[in-house]
């Protein structure tokens, strides 16, 4: 199946009370096919088809706050479009499931993957899962439902996947029985429900200097409870089909004195990269990050601690800023662990430039180097890019 | 040199963007050729056309055309495009869009701009359907016609587009199909030259989405339908209700005059310039925030 195709299924198994869509590529076969489901009534799912997806967003934000489960989906353009009610849907603490396909962000305008879409928003207050392939794709979509609606944690989450790359090609997927969807699930009641007529409530209303900040505080609070739900439940999912998850997936990284750290699909190419090099007895390693949001810093920092070099791979740039969101999070983590590790920050793959295994293996070459001088002065650098700056 | 030439050499961009990314037989071709007709019967030098558009299909359209050209986001066309006029008001702004881009994520944009009446042509090439995503239905599919997202018929009813535009207050509304091409190329002229917000819908053929869901075997199928299913608006005045069933109707609906948006601006900004009154209260406020900007000032606490 297609990561798209592998995503609509997720969603047929789960079967939310609701889905709203718009069409953007490469999203769009992902709600073609689900539209498919429910058309040939393979699906009990209300689907409503918007006229934007700022309306996508905020119907998914009514019916979930009228206690339905909800899901949408988009890419780029239609993620920026979202974005007023993308906070809003994370401050209301509606366990909304959304998969992102990633795609660049215009201008120029650009239907192909890179980061900033989700990067854009990784303050939105969301929870974010990068997957590598479609399986993984699949596999949070399931795990995403019941992250979001536990009660410690209560956030909206955001399943990616990268846009062609994955939403577009195919590989085989291990699927689970509608059954065992069904009761990995569960039943969901809404803690608070605007149609609950014994016990009505307000959501949303204005709220200014009084309780604004404690409601805000309330929020980190779901989050700081997150990465304990999300590694319960990738552990559970792993008892229940064998593939389990924690926050991020340490590649031959134990011993690993050069070490990459991604997320997305290159960490498929990057372990094929990890594992030639071993072959040439390459101390190499990698870092593939799962959860953005919340960002594990102290486990990272473990992880990366006997590493001699870094190198960052970002898929978006944040402009001003010293190096991509990926890099600069490396950084913050490793501040104050006593690691004086030099690290280096390659930009790669915008507007879906592809990222081959020489790329990969150019940005190893240079982590040698690192490893012996420290952090260097050109500590960012463009992989794969035509002209300066570019390696 | 032929005429269609002619044009072609002077307003198309030659290299790299040709052929078009449309498909073969689409109306997208017949709606391009009919705008730069006309903007050659203008005569309007091509360095002050602005051509604007959102998302879509049509979106391509400033990609190939040799103006002034701004490729924006999907829905936006109109709003960059009224940017573009009240910065330069000497350019001749034209905001080509599909059905979905004018109506559907822009359709708030299309009633403004109507309502506003700034001087500016949009042109609406309405195929029924959203093209280039693979034939969702749009605010224009008709009623019980199929779609990707509608694979047992549209419920939905669609947006009559120029009764939209009459009501929501546009000055020149016209209506042509891509099998007029002659026609819908003069109603583009007349609309450029009209003074005020001008709307030209063009019904046109998606046969690779629209056409495949909906029995019509070829895109001569769709161009056949829009010459049998269409009246102009003279032969339709003596038909009744139940002859014109569903069919659409073609030429100008609405002509008419209004103080233009820009116009109107530059009035007031005179008005308001050469008034005592309104002057001594212009003062008055720049005297109350330089008075403010002094108490501000760290010398004086």
């Amino acid at each position: 199946m297609t990561g798209n195709d592998a995503t609509a299924e997720a969603m047929r198994q789960i079967a939310p009370d609701v889905v709203t869509c718009f069409p953007i590529t490469p999203q769009t076969e992902l709600m073609h096919k689900f539209a498919e489901h429910v058309a040939d009534g393979d699906v009990d799912t209300e689907l409503v088809l918007v006229e934007s997806e700022h309306s996508a967003m905020s119907a998914a934000v009514g019916a979930a706050a009228a206690g339905a489960r909800a899901m949408t989906a988009t890419a780029a353009n239609g993620l920026a479009l979202m974005w007023e009610i993308v906070y809003i849907a994370a401050s209301y603490r509606l366990p909304i499931v959304m998969p992102v396909v990633n795609r660049a962000l215009s201008g120029p305008i650009n239907i192909h993957c890179d980061h900033s879409d989700t990067m854009g928003c990784r303050d939105t207050g969301w929870i974010q899962l990068y997957s590598e392939n479609a399986q993984e794709a699949y596999d949070n979509t399931l795990q995403a439902l019941r992250i979001a609606e536990h009660p410690d944690v209560l956030l909206p989450v955001m399943v990616t996947f990268d846009g062609f790359i994955l939403s577009h090609t195919a590989e085989i997927l291990e699927g689970l029985e509608d059954a065992e969807v069904k009761d990995w699930i569960g039943t969901y009641e809404a803690k608070y429900s605007i149609l609950n007529t014994d016990d009505p409530v307000t959501i949303g209303p204005l709220d200014l200097q009084d309780y604004y900040f404690e409601h805000k505080r309330q929020q980190v609070e779901g989050m700081r409870h997150a990465p304990d739900v999300i590694r319960e439940i990738g552990r559970a999912y792993g008892e229940l089909c064998g593939r389990s998850y924690d926050l991020f997936e340490a590649y031959r990284l134990e011993d690993a004195e050069l070490a990459v750290v991604a997320l997305g699909s290159t960490c498929g190419t990057t372990k094929v990269v990890v594992d030639e090099l071993r072959e040439q007895g390459v101390k190499a390693g990698l870092l593939k990050i799962r959860s953005f949001r919340p960002f594990p810093e102290a486990e990272i920092a473990e992880a990366l601690g006997n590493a001699k070099a870094i190198g960052v791979l970002d898929r978006s740039i944040s402009f001003g800023a010293p190096g991509g969101p990926v890099h600069k999070e490396i950084k913050a983590a490793l501040y104050g662990t006593g690691h004086e590790i030099g690290i280096v920050n390659y930009i790669y793959g915008l507007g879906g430039r592809d990222m081959s295994m020489n790329d990969i293996k150019t940005a190893f070459a240079g982590l040698e180097k690192v490893a012996r001088e420290g952090t260097p002065d050109d500590n960012i650098r463009f992989l794969g890019l035509r002209g300066e700056g570019g390696v | 040199m032929s005429e269609a030439i002619e044009v072609a050499r002077t307003y198309l961009r030659p290299g790299k963007k040709l052929p078009t990314v449309w498909c073969g037989g689409c109306g997208l071709g017949i709606i391009m050729s009919a705008m730069l007709r006309a903007i050659a019967a203008i005569g309007v030098d091509k360095n002050k056309v602005a051509v604007v558009s959102g998302i879509g299909c049509t979106g391509r359209m400033p990609t190939y055309v040799d103006f002034n050209t701004l490729h924006t986001t999907h829905g936006r066309g109109l709003a960059f495009a009224t940017g573009v006029k009240l910065a330069r008001p000497e350019l001749t702004v034209i905001a080509a869009m599909g059905d979905g881009d004018a109506l559907a994520i822009g359709g708030n944009h299309f009633i403004h701009a109507c309502r506003r009446n700034i001087d500016m042509t949009a042109i609406v090439a309405n195929n029924q359907i959203y093209g280039m995503t693979g034939g969702q239905y749009s605010p224009t599919t008709p009623h019980g016609k199929r779609g990707t997202t509608a694979p047992y018929g549209n419920i939905e009813y669609a947006f009559d587009t120029t009764a939209l535009a009459v009501g929501a207050g546009a000055t020149f509304v016209a209506r042509s199909s891509v099998y007029h091409a002659r026609e819908a190329g003069l109603l583009i002229e007349k609309a450029i030259r009209h003074k005020g917000f001008s709307v030209v819908e063009i019904i046109s053929n998606c046969h690779t989405s629209y056409g495949r869901m909906n029995k019509f075997a070829s895109p001569v199928a769709m161009l056949e339908w829009m010459r049998d299913n269409s009246v102009s608006i003279k032969a339709a005045e003596h038909m009744d209700a139940d002859a014109l069933e569903g069919k659409f109707t073609r030429g100008v609906m609405v002509e008419s005059d209004k103080p233009e948006f820009i116009q109107s601006y530059d009035e007031m900004a005179e008005r308001v310039a050469t008034d005592p009154a309104a002057v001594a209260n212009v003062k008055k406020v720049i005297q109350s925030y330089d008075a403010m900007a002094d108490r501000l000032k760290p010398e004086n606490g």
